[in-house]
């Protein structure tokens, strides 16, 4: 953890480099469809934990598909190491995945391989290390997720935890700079989340990696976090520092933390009003 | 008015939709050739689907081929009795499964076999984002994954196809010379003298890798293309039984009528 109550500036100014920066990104999945994202920045330092956070549907996943390549911003820009995701050619793009880790909510590990063949993957297609090599570095990789033990297991003989910590161990096959997780603590058994949440701080700050997560745990998020993002509306909705978000009063950030059922976020989905649904006069 | 408008309304969504559709499908068949090269580096991946979409068929084309030879064996027997040209059934027998039973019979038990299986393996892989994690990997699903299925497809078909008429031929022998009676040397050399290597076998066998890209693209289009949910991979799923089977049986008409007109 860092020092206590650290400022949003302190942050920002005790980390390395930007090594994503996302700049007035605009993006829906259609022509004409709904504004996922409008005029969104955000930027994520290296040697950081950031965290998304935000209701669902509010386009928290999409930032990560779109810092992956896997779509592409109407206008604006999102910088990868420097570089713009969204002009590379297909080999660029390739290349910049390699440096990139992604972990799916329920870790999308390939059901056909057992949980050492699910880690050495990225290995074996990117790496022509010998047997002995990749067995080694697959054993460490277990290892540093607690699972070297579980290797001969298949997928479907293992727990969402285990399966999401298998799926982590791929992640960091390949030692890349930027790790980017995806709800990781969705459907965890207490112990298992966390598990997760501290192997996410540890990984990062063994690997000098840059960790994006998104998530909606607060309680887990705000350990190990050093900057989190509330996206409301497509945009920022509100930043800062666990502490001084824990500190707001801004009324999004106040109803997301305690949980409140009612506020900025509606808990009735629009429609008609209950008098004009009920056929009853006020 | 407005019915007809709808109807033409309708019309024009239904063939726009084909329209896109089939060009998403060339489009993607290209891309999965153009990959395809890396293959000759690494031909152990297409060799695991011979063995998950080709020997897992086996037990149905070769149990299906017996009984549909016991059938041609009978049904020949009960046509040709009334010419007095019994003795022609092995060439029958032949003749109806190199040119027509065999690939035919086979690009559809392997359509409702493997093709199926192809489409809710890669339905569920895209469902459980097995293919997004894979892109994310900076590894391409479709050189990755669906180029080797194709070719274990392509591969398989014309195998199977040989042996569902290899079998087919001894269920015909078995019906007709020890349960009927007719003369096994007639049999046999009726055959040898009736069936053309190059343009009854080999005619045969290009039919087949033809079903054999026809059948395989289709099930792996489907189920690249489907809908990442249990009614999505389901649906795509019956789309594959069902489009292809009618793909081979027009692309059958087709080959038959430039092989074998004169």
């Amino acid at each position: 953890m860092n020092s206590p109550q650290p400022s949003s500036l302190d942050v920002k100014k005790s980390l390395g480099e930007v090594v994503v920066s996302i700049k007035d990104v605009n993006f829906s999945y259609a022509p004409g469809e709904r504004q996922i994202l409008s005029g969104l920045n955000m930027e994520f330092r290296r040697g950081q934990v950031v965290a998304v956070m935000g209701g669902s549907g509010c386009g928290k996943t999409t930032i990560l598909r779109l810092i992956g390549g896997q779509f592409t911003a109407q206008s604006g820009q999102v910088l990868f190491e420097g570089q713009d995701i969204g002009k590379m050619s297909s080999k660029e793009l390739m290349a910049a995945r390699r440096r990139m880790g992604m972990l799916f909510q329920f870790g999308a590990l390939f059901t056909d391989l057992s949980v050492f063949e699910n880690v050495a993957f990225p290995l074996r297609e990117h790496t022509d290390l010998s047997e002995e090599l990749l067995r080694s570095l697959v054993l460490m990789k277990l290892n540093a997720v607690g699972l070297r033990g579980a290797r001969d297991l298949m997928p479907s003989q293992i727990s969402g935890g285990m399966a999401r910590r298998v799926a982590l161990a791929r992640a960091i096959a390949l030692d890349p700079p930027l790790i980017m997780y995806d709800e990781p603590f969705a459907g965890l058994d207490p112990i298992s989340l966390g598990i997760t949440a501290r192997l996410i701080r540890d990984l990062n700050n063994a690997l000098g990696a840059t960790s994006l997560l998104v998530t909606h745990d607060v309680e887990e998020t705000f350990e190990i976090a050093d900057y989190v993002y509330f996206i409301a509306n497509g945009s920022i909705g509100a930043q800062g520092t666990p502490e001084e978000l824990s500190r707001s009063t801004d009324p999004f950030v106040r109803q997301f933390l305690d949980a409140a059922p009612d506020g900025p976020v509606p808990f009735h989905y629009p429609g008609q009003s209950l008098e004009e649904d009920f056929g009853v006069r006020a | 008015m407005t019915a007809i408008l709808n109807l033409f309304g309708d019309l024009g969504f239904f063939i726009r939709r084909n329209l896109i559709s089939l060009g998403l499908a060339t489009r993607m068949f290209a891309a999965v050739i153009w990959r395809s090269g890396f293959l000759l580096k690494r031909p152990r991946l297409v060799v695991d689907q011979i063995l998950f979409v080709g020997n897992h068929s086996f037990v149905i084309i070769a149990v299906s081929g017996l009984f549909v030879g016991f059938v041609l064996g009978l049904q020949g027997y009960y046509t040709l009795n009334r010419y007095g040209s019994e003795q022609a059934l092995g060439l029958l027998v032949a003749l109806s499964l190199t040119r027509e039973l065999g690939p035919v019979i086979t690009a559809l038990l392997f359509a409702g076999r493997a093709g199926t299986s192809l489409t809710a393996e890669i339905g569920l892989m895209k469902a459980g984002e097995q293919l997004s994690a894979m892109e994310m990997m900076a590894v391409d699903p479709l050189g990755r994954v669906i180029a080797p299925r194709l070719w274990a497809g392509i591969i398989s078909m014309p195998i199977l196809a040989t042996i569902f008429t290899a079998v087919g031929v001894m269920g015909g022998y078995f019906v007709g010379v020890p349960l009927i009676g007719v003369d096994s040397g007639a049999f046999w050399s009726q055959m040898q003298g009736g069936v053309d290597l190059f343009s009854d076998i080999g005619n045969g066998l290009i039919k087949s890798l033809v079903f054999g890209v026809a059948v395989t693209f289709i099930a792996l289009y489907q189920g690249y293309e489907a809908k990442p949910t249990p009614e999505g991979v389901s649906q795509a799923t019956t789309r594959t039984v069902v489009i292809s089977s009618l793909s081979v049986l027009a692309l059958d008409f087709l080959l038959t009528a430039m092989m074998f007109s004169n």
